[in-house]
Parts: C-alpha cells; structure tokens; sequence
C-alpha cells in the first residue's frame, strides 16, 4: 500500500506520525506523477492549489493494472473490503483451505 | 392570556443545526453515512415537519402560539442551511476532473520516482520488485497506489 499526495515530505512524515500511518507515503509536490496518471484537479486544494484527486490502483506484480478506483465524489473513497477483494482477485485461483 | 412557547420551532431548528454540523463532525467517519449523507438529510427532514407545525401553530393560533416572526427567521435560516449543505455535498464535492488519460484496466502502469515520507527516492519498480516493503504481512504481489488530496 503506497500513498501519493502534492504535500512535502516534512509535511506527509508528521501527518504519518500524528495518525500512526506506517506504510509508505510519496510526495509529488509538482505533481508530476499525478498529472502522468491524470489525476490532476487543478485548484481543488486549500487556497486553489493544484492537488490529485482521489483514486486508487492496484498493480500486480508485472506491473499491470488490474483494479481501478476513480470514485466521482469527494466524499466516497473505496471501502477497505473492496480494496482486499482486489487484493483476493490478483491471486491466480489458490485452493482453498490452504 | 399568555401565549404558549412554540417548542416546534425551535426543536426544528435545532434539529437542521444538529444536521448541518453532524456530517462533518461526526458522519464522515462512517462510510456508510458518508456515502451518502442520509442521516442528515433524516434530522432535515425530522426538522422541517417540526418547523412546519411550529409555523402553522404560530399563524392558525397566533393567541394561542407565539413564534410568528421568529419563526420565520428560524426557517428561512434552515432553507438556506439545507440549500447550502445540499449544495456542497451533492454538488461541489462531485465536481472532479474526468481523468479520461488515466491509466486503464490492463495497461502498464507507468513507472515514477518520488520521494517517501524520510526523503528517501523510491520508484514504483522497486515497489513491485518487494510489495511487502510498503506494508507487512502483504496478501498478495502487488501494489495499491492510493492518491490523496492531501492532509489538511
């Protein structure tokens, strides 16, 4: 799980350990990435700053895409048991009960 | 004759106020109430009939209720209230760009360098090659990219 958003490093480190956040957050402050994936909302942010907008993708290990999460409100972000449905339908049919 | 003090009214409009502070104080931590935001638009709802009996109350009885200028205010107060909290959470928070050039299902996604939360550069290839480093106990091979509007 990898989180991107336009905030500094400084800003994103204490975020991390003010909510207890462990897994790795990236800063595109130009948001560079974020306008390759264009996912860019200009002047969404505080004070009309250029920010991403909400998404998620799933990439599996060749680095393909395999689930995509472009929800069309602010306010409704994927639910995590969709996220590990994504993460269960990546497996190339295991057997059960393993 | 005294007039009798209109309880609707004003348990009405305190019912509006407690919807329009509710959702982001409360309401947004459940998705299921943030979804969408019928728990608000039930205390609107339970508020305007309170309204609306105050008000008729206060104009069919008015030697018996008072309430007549007050209450109006009260609901002119909460109509714009409703109108604004309306507006915002079925209008504002929606208007988001197309990405219609995002990446799509099956395609590659393309590779980035940023730096993490230490500093420290990392690419999305180095993400795939190890996807536990991002979180422990991984449940598959693979990587979540989540984009956030950011931390404010």
């Amino acid at each position: 799980m990898v989180a991107i958003s336009v905030d500094a490093p400084e800003v994103t480190r204490q975020h991390c350990q003010k909510l207890g956040f462990t897994y790795t957050f990236l800063s595109d402050p130009n948001a560079e990435v974020i306008r390759r994936y264009d996912l860019l909302h200009q002047g969404g942010g505080p004070k009309g700053a250029d920010i991403a907008r909400p998404a998620e993708f799933l990439i599996d290990s060749t680095g393909t895409i395999r689930w995509i999460n472009l929800t069309d409100s602010v306010t409704v972000r994927a639910r995590p048991e969709q996220v590990l449905k994504a993460f269960d339908d990546l497996k190339p049919a295991a057997p059960s009960g393993a | 004759m005294k007039r009798r003090w209109n309880f609707s009214l004003w348990a009405g409009f305190l019912l509006v106020v407690l919807g329009l502070v509710s959702y982001v104080t409360f309401f947004v931590r459940f998705p299921i109430t943030r979804d969408f935001p019928w728990a608000n638009l039930l205390l609107f709802f339970t508020g305007a009939v309170l309204l609306g009996k105050g008000l008729i109350q206060s104009f069919r009885q008015p030697e018996l209720y008072r309430g007549k200028i007050l209450g109006s205010i009260l609901a002119a107060v909460s109509l714009a209230g409703i109108g604004f909290f309306s507006y915002g959470l079925f209008y504002l928070v929606r208007q988001l760009p197309s990405s219609a050039a995002a990446p799509r299902l099956g395609q590659k996604a393309p590779d980035f360098t940023l730096s993490d939360q230490n500093g420290k550069p990392v690419t999305l290839a180095e993400l795939l090659a190890s996807p536990s480093a991002g979180t422990a106990g991984a449940r598959a091979n693979g990587v979540l990219l989540i984009f956030y509007r950011g931390y404010w």
